[in-house]
């Protein structure tokens, strides 16, 4: 990927904003793990007016579960979860600062006006290359919810992890853009 | 191969151990090394797909499954709900306790030694099961006395975008073949494409979803050994590629590697369809005992 854009998280709105759909990244520095089980937690407690366990100004979630990291390694096969399952909760999370979700497949309408109204992004890593994903993943710190296993929030550190802009802050899905691009009447 | 034993009643004795035994290194195998069928398949439609994205993310899947064989670790994360496939002879006499706990015992000792995600929960309370199982079993009795099992880890976000129609017969070829694509565009990039699509059509409504499933196991390019059945598959195959949802759902022209069917007769007044989405990380191990 050798036109890639390079993010350092965290990510700001001015980093956000220059993103289109279609543009390749690689993503550097701190990321947190989330799947729909964490992500409801976070949600309760915000219905609490409870702090959260992880920071969201500028952060982005990357949705997987890894698989358990095998002795010598920091984690096992990391790639992306599908993300429509975090649908019903990311709106809220980027009205708090969250800037950035990794994961794979489509998001909702209400999840895409949210990205425009808090200026926030949605990239797609390569589903199903969960060993090539692992190769980026350097330091691996459970944060939260470790009785949830591989669900469990996680703070990773990332060195250039590639990436798809799907959703930018202009309402482009490239999900929608590019299947026109190839579709054969 | 595995040893055996002949009883003097002349059935075959198989020790749940064996099973065991075969049943935990095949787990561990269908997730570390992806079969050469479906790598071949990554460079065949490297020559086909003309997104330049499309090619970029083919070659990342090569390498990955290149990645996951040489420093063993799963191809992917979802190392899957474990389902096995079981032909039983008849002169086959399991000893030494239940098939099932020794399949079990199997994924368990599989999904703890070779590090891999257990992904059971209970359906209400979402609790993890903390060992990978239950696992499913379809269980065939067959002539014979060798037990032949396929250890296929499903992941869930390709399961999860898979459907079942109860046609009317009106529906015929020309509906089948809609819902197929309806069921392919609706998933779109959820379940990791480029994926295969396993269709089941006839038996009735649990059926068809087995005849589905079933269809995955075969070789991925090997043609269909019914030559009407090898046509439509031909037929679905290229309409499916004319969708340009694509590698990953990015756009482009490889968005399915193959169909599979598997067809049998059904009730007069139905038309049972399932469609079985399977991603490319398509993982199977066959055992032979």
């Amino acid at each position: 990927m050798g036109d890639s854009i390079r993010l350092k998280t965290p990510l700001s709105g001015g980093d956000v904003s220059g993103l289109r759909s279609g543009d390749r990244v690689t993503i550097s520095g701190i990321l947190y793990t989330a799947r729909d089980a964490a992500h409801k937690r976070l949600i309760d407690l915000l219905d609490q007016g409870k702090a959260l366990p992880i920071p969201l100004e500028g952060q982005v979630i990357y949705y997987v579960g890894p698989s358990p990291a095998p002795p010598g390694r920091v984690i096992g096969a990391a790639g992306p979860t599908t993300s429509y399952r975090m649908d019903a909760y990311a709106p809220r999370l980027m009205e708090l600062g969250l800037k950035g979700m990794i994961g794979k497949g489509k998001r909702s309408q209400e999840v895409k006006d949210a990205m425009t109204k808090y200026k926030a992004v949605y990239m797609a890593a390569i589903g199903g290359a969960g060993a090539l994903m692992a190769q980026a993943i350097k330091e691996v710190e459970i944060v939260a919810y470790e009785d949830l296993g591989p669900e469990a929030i996680r703070r990773i550190r990332v060195d250039n992890l590639p990436v798809i802009v799907v959703n930018d802050t202009l309402g482009n899905d490239l999900y929608v853009e590019g299947q026109k691009l190839y579709q054969i009447p | 191969m595995y040893c055996q034993t002949i009883s003097e009643a002349g059935m075959r004795q198989i020790s749940t151990k064996v099973i065991t035994a075969a049943v935990k290194e095949a787990a561990v195998r269908a997730n570390y090394e992806l079969g050469s069928d479906v790598t071949d398949a990554f460079r065949a439609a490297l020559e086909k797909e003309q997104s330049p994205v499309g090619k970029e993310i083919i070659n990342k899947l090569i390498e990955n499954a290149e990645i996951a064989r040489r420093e063993r670790i799963p191809i992917c994360q979802d190392t899957g709900l474990a389902i096995i496939f079981a032909e039983i002879g008849q002169d086959v006499n399991i000893v030494g306790g239940s098939f099932r706990d020794a399949v079990e015992q199997g994924i368990r000792e599989g999904y703890k030694e070779g590090y891999l995600r257990k992904s059971v929960c209970d359906p209400f309370t979402r609790k993890n099961t903390g060992d990978n199982t239950p696992v499913i079993i379809h269980l065939e009795l067959v002539p014979g006395e060798r037990l032949t099992l396929w250890v296929v880890p499903k992941g869930g976000g390709s399961e999860n975008m898979s459907r079942l129609f109860m046609l009317p017969p009106s529906a015929g070829w020309k509906g089948i073949k809609e819902k197929v694509l309806q069921t392919v565009l609706e998933a779109g990039p959820n379940p990791c494409p480029p994926t295969i699509i396993g269709v089941g059509i006839g038996g009735n409504f649990e059926e068809s979803a087995i005849l589905a499933k079933k269809s995955l196991l075969r070789h991925l390019g090997a043609p269909n050994p019914d030559p009407e059945l090898a046509s439509k598959e031909q037929e679905l195959i290229e309409e499916i590629n004319k969708t340009g949802v694509g590698p990953q759902g990015l756009g482009g022209r490889i968005t399915s590697l193959a169909v599979h069917m598997l067809v049998m007769p059904c009730h007069i007044a139905s038309l049972p369809l399932a469609v079985n989405i399977q991603c490319h990380a398509s993982r199977h191990e066959e055992i032979a005992i």
